[in-house]
């Protein structure tokens, strides 16, 4: 099981029943069933590049994930979301107009020392609300947009977003190779044989202003992409999961997520990715996770919002902290997304997810 | 002691039936009619809500083309990416083909954009299944109504007049009926609109911004209030039918009146009896009031009942009307809410409070040891007339007031119901005047007998009489109206239908194609293309319809009032031509200026009658209208063939254009359509007329069948002095029949009196069309009949009762009376 994964059950939930509660395990068998009929995710498929950061029709699920740590001229952290997802309400080839299959959800979020302020916008596919194209490299939905600036490929983006009473418009740069994850970015799902196309960006720096009721600050600091498509439904039985991205003060990034399940014990796993780059998987024995304080949601549920986090095998134990603990995404589908610092055996700060937690 | 009372007063009723039975008639005839016309009022408007509540809250800002009716959908996606949260709408009318073809209101939605909260039928927009709707296949939401209206089952694909399949079809009860509501691609494809939308939704709560740059001359952000057309334009439809059900609950309540007073007249000795044997005042007032009650309940519920069904009868043609007037869109079937049935019982009691309020007073102030005194009626009936008097000047004055002053559509009614009640008021007084001079030329000893009696029956008949006025004036007023409004509307069709063949393209592009093959073809003397856009002015959408300049328009087109020279300004682009209820409503009038958002100035050359078009209009010239608004849609083409041509020629456009019967009408077809919508539109109003006078009828006969039980007491005396009881009962019936003739003279002048307030002060109001004032004698004639006739039936069986009546149970009277 792959982070953000949530995101399909998401969408699956908003298109497919639009039942705000849980459904019961005979809607991810059903979801099996014509999965067939969408474009498979195969082994040793290379992934290319500049036509892989664009849309993937025929495939059902897709989605640009950006997560930016902020801090501006007086040393307070802010925290930046940006998010475009592509579902595909059946399967086929992408067609014009109104009769496209592609359905598109954005959520951005703007963290700081005011709180949290989120917004959510849907658009269809094929008439110019919402797409994304490879190249050169423009995502958007309305008037957010994530979009290559000059050059090829992904180096330079900017990123603009907003909602009511917040906006952000960022530059995102890395000279950095991109992150293929799992098996040269096939990545295999737990236990199940599902798998995604994932690759990652965690090391853009940041710069840029973020406006909040109407005051402009510039802030600077580091962004983490993430990209992932695929056809596969979820596990029945999986209900939620914690998940941390991290930048960590000596260079290194971390990915650490734990899914927690009906009726075992929470399958972890993680991705280690060195300051040069080269990444390492980690699985769950390696990894400790332990929740040490909650927070009760002004308009949500319990989450934890404290975390103890250890991988023994690299010598680190940190204390993850989020940095505004009621930063719920009261979307249609609601979820718990902020920035956190990072205290212990080395300094650092990235993004937490929870989903999964009810009232 | 109030359960002996009410016992002991129930027993009168044993006694004489027809009381009772004239006492529930009045009430349950007031209450049918009063509930039926509220129900038809409470549907209609329930059906409006529904439609306003298509998409709700409708209580929103839009934004709107500029000009013409739709926009492509760029400007959609460019306000979206310039941050505007707006959802996109499509609409127009899907036709279907068939023997009577069928039309509904199509609304193609973007069920992801709608902004939160808002509804569709009845269900909010975030429970709606998106991958569902969207399809394919889709889903085509319809209400249960317009699914029976098409013959339909629910899951059918049907095809449309264009024939594009629909998506499957999929019940919404909520949903408004004549409306199909489709995903926006789905609305394209069937409209054949493709990439065009009608209007952005905007959501509450945000402020949009000035319009981008290049939008604005295309778009307009309009408020919410602007849209509301409906309500505003049935409303005088509904006071209309409002007002006749007021007329006929007034009609019954008269009855009622009388009966009542009629059945204390002759309960005083019961009464009296009772008030000596210990009886209270106040248990004696109670028990009448719960004895009122009792007959208002039961009267209550079959009225009640029976207004559903005649609700339910006239639905159809209401609806129909509706739709033909208005293009409202009323369900062919009834579905109340509790508060109806109860407000039909609350009607009823208040009925029979109104009514008997008086009977109740007078009981409570009974004399212990007064005699009945039958005779003491007429004496204080002049006091009593006297008072009436005044108050019908005081109400002619009021309606004269109204008539003088008052310029909106209450202020017509109030004019028509104070000229109707102070005309019934004044009724009994003008008929004592005129059986005071009649009295005057009589000198035999049995004609002054005859009339004095006749002006000694006058109060006790004086109610049954105005009923009968009313309806009678009612019909008389009504049907000059409608059959004036018939003879216009159909000179006009006729005028006005002076192509053969009507022509309606899919879209400007196939018309311009046709108007340039048509002449190649053999019999074709003319194309008259129209072309049209919409503009609002004033807030209420105007249709601006282009003609070409040509002789045929000057020779058929049929105009109220012109200046000189009307048609060549027309044809040079300086003048302009308003439909009379656009004249009316912006106070236009010749040579006066109009001006239309975004054109320059028109001169007002001439108005025209534009029957049955809720809509404002302006005629101008064809070249004019599409310099000024190059979106201008080529709406129809009215060709001139000759005769023998038209099926060939229609044929041949059939098969060349694929252009179905909804598309391609020729005139005669056409003539049915608009004399069938004229025809069902009054076919709701002569029923209830009808019903009206037939409540009159009995109102009549009721008290002539009371009255006849206490006139024994007066004829008997003439039969001991000789006279013989067949002549009795002949001098008895012309005594009502004097009676009758008297009002029913007194009727016609009042009934047209009534339809001028109709045709010059209440249409006006209402449709905004003045119609000329028309006098059928025939029907005056048949309508005095009528009245006659009913007056006739109503004596005839008292009459045949009391010649009947045995010489000894005369010879009792007299003793008795004496």
């Amino acid at each position: 099981m792959e982070p953000r994964h949530w995101g399909v059950l998401l969408l699956c939930l908003l298109l497919g029943a639009c039942d705000p509660s849980p459904p019961p395990p005979a809607g991810f068998a059903g979801l099996g069933q014509d999965a067939a009929a969408f474009a498979t995710v195969v082994r040793g498929q290379p992934l290319q590049f500049p036509r892989d950061h664009g849309a993937h029709a025929g495939y059902r699920i897709e989605w640009w994930y950006v997560t930016a740590n902020l801090r501006d001229a007086q040393g307070r952290d802010w925290g930046a979301q940006w998010t475009l997802f592509r579902s595909a309400l059946r399967p086929g080839a992408e067609q014009p107009g109104w009769a496209s299959p592609a359905v598109w959800l954005g959520h951005a979020a703007l963290s700081g020392p005011f709180g949290h302020q989120f917004s959510e916008t849907l658009a269809r596919g094929g008439v110019g609300q919402a797409d994304v194209q490879a190249q050169p490299f423009k995502a958007w939905i309305d008037d957010w947009s994530l979009q290559a600036v000059g050059g090829q490929g992904i180096e330079q983006l900017q990123m603009r977003a907003g909602g009511k009473g917040f906006s952000y418009d960022l530059q995102l740069s890395s000279q950095q190779p991109l992150v293929l994850q799992g098996d040269q970015g096939y990545s295999e799902k737990s236990g199940q044989g599902q798998a995604s196309y994932y690759y990652s960006q965690p090391f853009y720096a940041v710069r840029g202003e973020v406006q909040h009721e109407g005051r402009r600050v510039e802030v600077t600091g580091n962004a983490w992409l993430d990209r992932e498509w695929s056809s596969q439904p979820l596990a029945p039985d999986q209900h939620g999961w914690d998940w941390f991205s991290l930048h960590l003060d000596n260079g290194t990034r971390l990915m650490l997520f734990q899914v927690r399940q009906a009726d075992a014990q929470p399958y972890r796993a993680g991705t280690w990715i060195a300051a040069d780059g080269s990444s390492t998987a980690l699985n769950g024995a390696q990894i400790v996770l332990e929740p040490l304080a909650r927070t009760q949601l002004v308009d949500g549920p319990q989450v934890p919002t404290r975390w103890r986090v250890q991988v023994p095998d690299r010598q680190l134990d940190i204390e993850v902290d989020a940095l505004v603990p009621q930063a719920w995404m009261g979307t249609r589908f609601p979820y718990w997304e902020g920035p956190v610092k990072v205290q212990g055996s080395t300094a650092g700060r990235g993004y937490l997810e929870m989903t999964g937690y009810s009232r | 002691m109030i359960g002996l009372c009410l016992q002991a007063l129930l027993s009168h009723w044993r006694r004489h039936p027809l009381q009772c039975a004239s006492i529930l008639t009045g009430l349950w005839l007031a209450t049918t009619l009063w509930a039926g016309v509220q129900a038809l009022n409470q549907q209609a408007r329930a059906d409006y809500a529904r439609a306003n509540a298509l998409l709700t809250g409708a209580a929103q800002a839009q934004v709107s083309p500029r000009h013409g009716e739709r926009f492509d959908q760029h400007a959609y996606i460019q306000l979206r990416r310039a941050g505007w949260p707006v959802s996109p709408v499509l609409e127009g009318r899907l036709r279907f083909a068939g023997a009577e073809p069928v039309s509904v209101k199509l609304l193609g939605i973007e069920p992801l954009s709608l902004p939160p909260g808002s509804a569709i039928a009845g269900q909010a927009a975030q429970r709606i299944d998106p991958a569902a709707f969207i399809g394919p296949p889709g889903q085509a939401w319809i209400a249960p109504d317009t699914l029976q209206r098409l013959g339909l089952a629910p899951g059918a694909e049907p095809l449309s007049g264009d024939g594009q399949r629909l998506p499957p079809l999929q019940v919404q009860a909520q949903l408004a009926p004549g409306v199909m509501v489709v995903d926006i691609g789905q609305a394209q494809r069937l409209l054949q609109a493709p990439q065009q939308l009608s209007r952005l939704l905007i959501p509450a709560g945000y402020t949009p911004p000035a319009l981008p740059e290049g939008l604005n001359e295309l778009l307009v952000v309009q408020a919410a209030s602007d849209t509301d057309d409906l309500q505003r334009l049935t409303e005088s439809f509904h006071l209309n039918l409002t007002a006749l059900g007021l007329l006929a609950f007034l009609v019954g309540l008269f009855i009622v009146h009388a009966a009542i007073g009629l059945a204390l007249e002759q309960r005083r000795s019961l009464l009296r009896t009772l008030r000596a044997c210990g009886v209270s005042v106040r248990a004696l007032v109670t028990a009448l009031a719960i004895e009122l009650g009792l007959f208002a309940l039961l009267a209550g519920l079959a009225g009640v009942a029976c207004g559903y069904l005649l609700a339910s009868l006239l639905l159809g043609d209401v609806a129909a009307s509706l739709r033909g007037l208005y293009g409202a869109q009323v369900a062919g079937h009834l579905s109340l809410p509790l508060h109806w049935w109860l407000s039909g019982l609350a009607i009823s009691l208040l009925g029979a409070a109104l009514a008997g309020a008086g009977s109740l007073l007078r009981a409570a102030r009974l004399p212990l040891l007064a005699l009945a005194q039958p005779q003491a009626w007429r004496q204080a009936q002049g006091r009593w007339l006297r008072r009436q008097a005044l108050l019908a000047l005081l109400l002619l004055a009021v309606a004269l007031g109204c008539w003088r002053w008052g310029a909106s559509l209450p202020a017509a009614f109030t004019l028509l119901a104070a000229l109707l009640l102070g005309a019934a008021l004044m009724l009994p007084l003008l008929l004592d005047g005129a059986l005071a001079l009649l009295q005057r030329l009589c000198h035999r000893p049995l004609a002054q007998w005859f009339v004095a009696d006749s002006r000694q029956q006058l109060p006790a008949l004086a109610l049954a009489l105005m009923a009968l006025l009313l309806a009678l004036a009612a019909s008389v007023g009504v049907g000059s109206m409608t059959s004036g409004f018939r003879q216009t509307f159909l000179g006009w069709l006729d005028q006005r239908l002076s192509a053969e063949l009507y022509v309606t393209p899919h879209d400007t592009a196939q018309g311009l194609a046709i108007a340039a093959w048509l002449p190649t073809q053999p019999g074709v003397r003319a194309v008259l293309a129209q072309w049209r856009t919409e503009v609002r002015v004033g807030g209420a959408p105007v249709q601006v319809q282009g003609v070409i300049d040509h002789p045929a328009y000057a020779q058929h087109w049929p105009l109220l009032e012109q200046r000189s020279e009307a048609w060549r300004q027309l044809a040079s682009g300086a003048g302009a031509m308003l439909s009379e209820q656009l004249a009316r409503r912006l106070a236009l009038g010749l040579g006066d200026r109009l001006s239309l958002p975004g054109a320059a100035p028109l001169d007002v050359v001439a108005v025209y009658a534009d029957y049955g078009n809720p809509r404002g209009q302006v005629l101008v010239n064809a070249d004019w209208l599409r310099r000024t608004w190059p979106e201008a849609t080529l709406n129809t083409l009215n060709l001139r063939v000759a005769g023998e041509q038209v099926a060939t020629l229609k044929a041949a456009l059939q098969q060349r254009y694929a252009l179905d019967g909804t598309r391609l009408v020729d005139q005669r077809t056409l003539r049915r359509w608009s004399v069938e919508v004229f025809e069902r539109t009054f076919a709701a109003t002569a029923a209830l007329n009808s019903l009206t006078l037939g409540v009159a009828g009995v109102a009549l006969l009721i008290s002539l069948l009371t009255l006849g039980q206490s006139r024994l007491g007066q004829l008997a005396p003439l039969w001991a002095l000789g006279v013989r009881r067949q002549h009795l009962a002949w001098l008895s019936l012309g005594q009502t029949l004097l009676l009758a003739s008297l009002t029913v003279l007194l009727a016609i002048p009042l009934g047209l009196l009534l339809a001028w307030c109709l045709v010059a002060v209440v249409n006006v109001q209402a449709f905004g069309w003045r119609l000329p004032l028309q006098v059928f004698p025939g029907q005056l004639l048949q309508l005095a009949l009528l009245g006659l006739f009913t007056t006739l039936l109503a004596a005839a069986g008292p009459l045949w009762q009391l010649a009947r009546r045995q010489p000894a149970e005369l010879l009792r009277h007299y003793a008795d009376g004496t």
